[in-house]
């Protein structure tokens, strides 16, 4: 029982953890290009002007 | 990266290549690395911004990469400010772009410019956004930076927004994330009650409690797309899916509460978190394939999306958007550019393509004074055009207007997944209901312990396999579909087109390339032709243009050509026109014909022509003949030309001369004999038949309207596309079909089992999976035999 009141809210408190990243993902623009994200991975030289 | 090695050796300077070096296209030997001067200053640009890189890195085809003319947008004026005016930013559509290197150097070439602050390529929706340093008006150059590459780059229209900015889309990907993340953490407390069968009463309740903690909230945020849709379609008086899927999670999630409450063995909340999951992942898959298509349907259109040179008072010309201009208003049409508006002829004479509006092959001279039609391209000079009607009273909004209203009867189409939904949702309901009230009236057990074997046979009557089971067919065609160029807007389009009968071809620019090419004569001087050619290189009438194409040698215009606007071209003593310019009076002819005449005393020579057919519109009408499809020919081009094309076609049924009306009536007429017309059109005038008939396509070429009333735009270049589009929306019919039957067969099995309380919620996960998964397989073949 002692071990459950540790294992059951850090296990929920994770899930929570992970949900909240999922939604700053979605609200953050992560999924509007998916395409376009997979092949940046290969750009090795960046010149932009920032 | 690693290069590709045929790509490189290409790039290579001093190599004789047999493709170009910049866009691909063959070069014939010895002609140099390049096929035309475009593409040499194409790449010289590359080379000269140390960009050549991207040769190595691009991995598509290439083709569509030739340099291209910037549209006649005034780019500055959309250029939004910020930073007080300080900095601009400007969105682009970029069609073309292909592949990571595309992006790559689009933005790489913008970042040479000091001034570019920041350039993002998106490759899934092909939006460029540039920020810059500086005035408004750098947009036209930079804009024509990315054309010189070789994009072709249009303003970013609201059209492109609505089909990328996809609010309901990012709705459901939150919901199935909440979803997933409430099925896979009630699960793991589920699997603790199934499996721990020494658990203590108190320790269950709590594992009861925390599951009903996490799904409650889950069930009530993710399901909320579902509960919408049932909603609205109750409201509407009818019955569908997501009714059933409502009403399944809800009344799982209320029994699982009650058995929270009372302590019983199982609560079935994993049920009905798992099965919200399921059905949003096939949601959000369904959604993201119909995405992409119509995300290329907005691309096609932003490249056709129209501005007009309004002639003010006093004699300034301004660029306008078509939609602000007044009747009244005098327009500067110029030579190539499409009207946008109805309007008549100020002055001279004018020389118009209309085949567009009337599906004629051939050009029209206009008077002044005559009434000029939108949609049809000015081949003369140019022109001044008096407004008639503004925009939203004009000739195409009265098609739109058409389109709308078929828009509506074609939304009233009834899906295969609803009509299985009518006959599913009260069937099941009552059998709930029945087994509800037979245990707890009928056996004697308290109404909590009677809910529970209600609830399961309304969860293991799999809505989930039954809801799954044609969007996940939809998915795989619609993605086979566009990865052979075919593009499906509409979410019954498949299943329309799947049950058409009968087949209504328009002619010009659909069987045919619409362009007419010079007919192949054997005893013909080539000297003669190139002599002919000469002069007709200063012309922009289709049968000059073919002319000019048809001569093996390069042309040379001739100095000094007068074009005689109704008549031909004079040069010096030469002629090149009409049979009565070049006086060959009396010589009957078929088809369109161009005389030339060397001098006053010489026989005329006479050049005759033909809109070709598509290379594989006789290979095409045969397939659909193949598959059943009774083919008719309809056109508004005169009786010859559609005749010969219906002779060699092998089409019996055939009209010629008809008006965008006798389109329309005739595709009313079929549907009225209970046939269902599948209609393939490109023009303005094929507009309303293609919106009436029970699907409609439209090949690549399309007037924008053409496009927007049709149900598949076949990108690809050629027909053969439609015969495979159908048998694949009859295979993906065909399968929904199985799925259906499928998930029907396992509730047979599955429903007496709850009934008599057999089911536990173990038993009915495993039998939700694994009717999902059975289905998922079978939509699969389709995919597979499509790609065949």
């Amino acid at each position: 029982m002692n071990a459950l009141a540790l294992l059951v809210p850090l296990a929920l408190g994770l899930g929570v953890l992970a949900l909240l990243f999922f939604g700053w993902t979605l609200g953050n623009g992560q999924y509007d290009d998916p395409e376009g994200a997979a092949s940046r991975i290969l750009f090795d030289d960046s010149r932009e002007n920032t | 990266m690693s290069a590709l090695p045929a790509r490189l050796d290409a790039a290579e300077p001093g190599l004789s290549a047999a493709a170009c070096a910049h866009c691909g296209a063959p070069v014939a030997p010895g002609a140099g690395r390049f096929c035309c001067a475009g593409c040499e200053g194409a790449a010289a640009l590359i080379a000269g911004l140390g960009l050549d890189a991207f040769y190595r890195r691009r991995e598509a085809a290439a083709g569509g990469i030739r340099p291209a003319a910037l549209p006649p947008v005034d780019f500055a004026a959309r250029a939004v400010p910020a930073r007080s005016g300080t900095e601009h930013s400007l969105d682009l559509m970029v069609a073309g772009l292909t592949c990571g290197a595309c992006v790559w150097l689009v933005e790489q070439a913008l970042a040479a410019d000091p001034d570019v602050l920041r350039a993002r390529a998106s490759l899934s929706t092909r939006r460029l956004t540039i920020t810059w340093r500086g005035p408004a008006n750098r947009a036209e150059s930079l804009a024509g930076l990315v054309a010189r590459l070789g994009f072709h780059v249009a303003p970013w229209s609201a059209a492109c927004l609505r089909a990328t900015e996809d609010a309901e889309g990012k709705a459901l990907l939150r919901a199935l994330g909440i979803a997933a993340f409430g099925a896979s953490n009630v699960m793991m407390l589920s699997v603790a009650v199934w499996v721990g069968s020494d658990m203590g009463e108190a320790t269950r309740a709590l594992m009861h409690w925390l599951a009903a903690l996490i799904a409650l909230p889950v069930v009530l945020v993710a399901g909320m797309p579902f509960y919408r849709s049932a909603l609205a379609a109750l409201r509407a008086g009818r019955v569908n899916m997501d009714m059933a899927v409502s009403l399944g999670v809800l009344a799982t999630t209320a029994m699982s509460l009650s058995e929270a409450l009372r302590n019983g063995p199982y609560t079935w909340f994993d049920g009905a978190t798992a099965l919200l999951a399921l059905l949003l992942a096939g949601r959000v898959l369904d959604r993201a394939a119909r995405r992409r298509a119509r995300q290329a349907c907005a691309e096609l259109l932003a490249l056709q999306s129209a501005e007009v040179t309004r002639l003010e008072i006093d004699g300034t010309a301004h660029r306008v958007g078509a939609e602000t201009v007044c009747p009244g208003d005098r327009l500067l049409v110029a030579p190539g550019e499409r009207l946008s508006l109805d309007g008549v002829l100020e002055g001279g004479e004018a020389l118009l393509d209309t085949a567009a509006t009337t599906g004629e092959s051939l050009p029209r001279s206009f008077a002044t004074g005559a009434a000029l039609p939108a949609g049809a391209v000015n081949l003369g000079d140019a022109l001044v055009q008096r407004v008639t009607a503004a925009a939203a009273e004009g000739s195409l909004a009265a098609v739109a207007r058409l389109l709308e209203r078929a828009e509506q009867a074609r939304g009233r189409f009834v899906s295969i997944a609803d009509r299985a939904a009518r006959l599913y949702v009260p069937v099941v309901h009552v059998v709930a209901a029945a087994t509800f009230l037979g245990w707890w009236l009928g056996v004697g057990v308290s109404w909590q312990a009677a809910l529970v074997p209600a609830v399961a046979a309304l969860i293991v009557t799999c809505p989930c396999g039954l809801a799954i089971a044609v969007p996940a067919v939809q998915v795989v065609a619609v993605g086979a579909l566009f990865r052979r160029g075919v593009l499906t807007g509409s979410p019954t389009a498949l299943e329309r087109l799947a049950a058409c009968d009968v087949a209504v071809l328009d002619k010009t620019g659909t069987l045919t390339t619409g362009r007419p090419a010079l007919l192949p004569e054997p005893l013909r001087d080539p000297a003669v032709l190139e002599a002919a050619a000469a002069l007709a290189a200063s012309s922009r009438h289709p049968l000059s243009r073919a002319l000019v194409a048809a001569c093996p040698v390069p042309v040379h215009a001739a100095a000094g050509v007068e074009e005689i606007p109704g008549a031909g071209l004079l040069c010096g003593e030469q002629r090149l026109g009409s049979a009565s310019f070049c006086g060959a009076d009396g010589m009957a002819e078929d088809g369109p014909v161009l005389w030339y005449r060397a001098s006053p005393g010489a026989e005329p020579v006479a050049f005759r022509f033909d809109d070709p057919l598509r290379p594989d519109a006789a290979e095409a009408v045969a397939a659909l003949r193949a598959m059943g499809m009774e083919v008719e020919l309809l056109s508004g081009d005169a009786p010859s030309a559609v005749g010969r094309a219906a002779r060699a076609l092998g089409i019996e049924r055939w009209r010629a001369a008809a008006t965008p009306a006798d389109k329309a009536a005739r595709i009313e007429q079929l549907r009225a004999g209970g046939r269902r017309p599948l209609m393939l059109g490109d023009g303005i005038n094929d507009a309303a038949a293609l919106a009436l008939a029970h699907a409609s396509a439209t090949p690549a070429g399309g007037t924008d309207l053409a496009q927007a009333a049709s149900d598949l735009v076949l990108r690809a270049e050629g027909l053969s596309a439609l015969p495979a589009a159908l048998r694949t929306a009859r295979r993906a019919q065909r399968a929904a079909r199985q799925n259906i039957a499928f998930s029907l067969v396992y509730n047979i099995v599955a429903v007496p089992m709850a009934v008599l309380g057999l089911v536990t919620p173990l038993i009915a996960a495993l039998v939700m999976a694994s009717s999902s998964l059975a289905v998922i397989l079978n939509a699969l073949r389709v995919g597979r035999e499509a790609t065949r």
